[in-house]
């Protein structure tokens, strides 16, 4: 649907839009800030980047998350892409309905329930807590958000093209190697960056599954800021804006891309035949 | 060879997740009907399970003073209360500003639609937390809001927004917004328009088309959105205690406070059980919704 872009339209997503960027633009200002105080404008300044690398503990707990989200974004991309395979290709088996309820209660389950009862586990098995405690449960919660993406990917793929290559010699593994993922492969990817963010941005889960000397960003972030606003802060929150939106935006340009390549080369395709 | 390959594909994440997601729980319920201990762990569970035969017997021997105390504190229940309230206010107001951003959003030219779904998009991946801190500053007494309207000359005062649920309800709003903006989005994008002047060439007002057509079918998208927003905006930890007050009462910081600061192991499990029985019937209702349009979408 489009065509009629009303004055009501244009208003609505301009108020949408200012509403949703505002907040970060003002942070981003005020990271620049010379003054300590974060609202009054006192001048262009980036001594407070400067101060940030001079911080050891803040860069400690940056490894950490850097480390917990590359390990946990990928496991967890290669178990949701299962899961999301069982939820499209195999409608009948025992406990299915068990399974979808577990694929989709982690996509809306408050974070203080999910993380207070993984670490209730750990405590249970005995399990210390730290860095592999909060690469397990950002695992655990992640993996269904990349199952989510890659099925409404999978829902559209021709299954017989898999089939064919099985008939052609392919073992099951090859085929869904050779055929299903390179054209599941985008969502696969945007899988993985959804995972990776989502593990780069969780407090309330890695709080209870941390233990001594695994601190991650956002734990470090959150006790500062209850603390109060300080140019500190806006400055970690700016570097970490700037990072998520650089890589989502070369994913999206890359995607569009391949896109346009798939169409040119199926027109070229449409000419030859 | 068929067969192992489709069974580790169900297998794998299944255990997985029986192991990670379920069984936790079922350890959460167990420690919610123990007895508080000082000591590691701190609490001494009452029930171990040895076979189903002596299970039903056992079931008299919970201990369910854990939650006979949750009943009985006014505390705990205004925070559910609260929580619930609280939630249902967010989803609607974020309703209300989604719902015209997702509709203007699909009605943009086509090469502007992927630019503005780009941008719903980009603020979902950036960090929960930098974005309600963002408001921190924004909302302060002498923040840049108040700096604004001061200027304006439409208060005379500082008005006190941080730390008060309204700073709440801005929070969950604003963090939330993308969650009912792309399944709305997506719904509307494939109405076909050419529906709606059906309905008015057959006499409907615009506003009636709109009601009748626009939002019928937009009905499931609208209905995502909402269980997006208000499952988790119950148990919202961040929000509450950032931008709300000492009287703001949500269960996910109650919950929070007894585990970190009380050390309360029971009653934090008590909390996180009977949290999860009022969001049972939304969720169920979310993944019915989901797996309709799994099967709408083949």
């Amino acid at each position: 649907m489009s065509g009629r872009w009303t004055w009501f339209n244009i208003t609505s997503v301009i108020f949408g839009m200012g509403f949703l960027y505002l907040p970060i633009v003002i942070l981003i200002v005020f990271s620049f800030n010379e003054s300590r105080l974060v609202t009054v404008w006192a001048g262009f300044s980036t001594k407070w980047y400067g101060e940030l690398f001079r911080n050891e503990a803040l860069l400690d707990a940056a490894w950490v998350t850097l480390r917990v989200a590359l390990l946990s974004a990928s496991i967890a991309t290669v178990l949701g892409t299962l899961a999301a395979l069982a939820l499209t290709r195999y409608t009948r088996f025992t406990g299915r309905t068990l399974f979808t309820g577990m694929v989709f209660a982690p996509l809306v389950m408050p974070d203080v329930i999910i993380g207070l009862s993984l670490l209730l586990l750990f405590v249970a098995i005995g399990f210390d807590r730290g860095f592999w405690t909060i690469t397990l449960a950002h695992i655990t919660f992640s993996m269904c958000f990349v199952a989510v993406v890659v099925q409404s990917r999978l829902v559209s793929f021709d299954e017989s093209l898999e089939e064919a290559a099985q008939d052609l010699g392919c073992t099951p593994f090859e085929a869904f190697y050779k055929v299903t993922l390179p054209v599941i492969l985008p969502a696969v990817v945007s899988g993985w960056m959804l995972a990776f963010t989502l593990s780069l941005d969780d407090l309330v889960i890695a709080s209870f599954n941390s233990g001594p000397g695994a601190t991650t960003l956002p734990m470090k972030i959150y006790s500062q800021v209850r603390l109060g606003v300080t140019p500190e802060i806006n400055a970690v929150c700016t570097i970490l804006i700037g990072i998520v939106a650089t890589g989502v935006l070369i994913a999206s340009i890359i995607g569009r891309r391949r896109d346009v390549q798939r169409k040119l080369d199926e027109q070229q395709a449409a000419q030859e035949g | 060879m068929n067969n192992m390959f489709r069974r580790l594909t169900i297998l794998i994440p299944y255990i997985w997740l029986l192991v990670l997601f379920l069984l936790p729980f079922l350890i959460v319920f167990r420690i919610s009907i123990s007895i508080l201990e000082y000591g590691s762990p701190p609490y001494i569970p009452q029930f171990e399970f040895e076979s189903w035969s002596g299970f039903m017997d056992k079931v008299g021997m919970f201990n369910l003073d854990n939650y006979r105390f949750l009943a009985s504190d006014a505390l705990y229940r205004n925070a559910y209360i609260s929580s619930v309230v609280i939630a249902f206010f967010s989803t609607m107001f974020t309703l209300a500003i989604g719902f015209p951003l997702a509709y203007g959003m699909a009605r943009a030219s086509s090469s502007l639609r992927p630019v503005l779904l780009m941008l719903v998009i980009l603020p979902f991946w950036t960090s929960f937390l930098i974005r309600v801190y963002a408001w921190i500053g924004i909302l302060k007494p002498e923040g840049l809001l108040n700096q604004f309207l001061l200027a304006l000359g439409i208060i005379s005062e500082p008005l006190t927004i941080l730390n008060t649920n309204a700073a709440v309800y801005i929070g969950i709003v604003y963090s939330y917004l993308p969650f009912m903006v792309l399944p709305i989005y997506s719904t509307l994008e494939k109405l076909d328009y050419s529906l709606i002047e059906a309905a008015q060439d057959l006499g409907c007002t615009p506003l009636g088309a709109f009601w009748k057509v626009t939002i019928r079918l937009a009905l499931p998208g609208i209905l995502a959105g909402c269980f997006l927003v208000f499952i988790p905006a119950v148990g919202e930890f961040v929000i509450p205690d950032l931008l709300g007050g000492s009287q703001t009462l949500m269960i996910g910081k109650v919950l929070w406070t007894e585990f970190f600061n009380n050390g309360d192991w029971t009653i934090s499990s008590a909390l996180a059980m009977v949290l999860l029985i009022v969001l049972v019937v939304p969720i169920v209702l979310f993944q019915n919704a989901q797996a309709k349009a799994t099967e709408a979408g083949k």
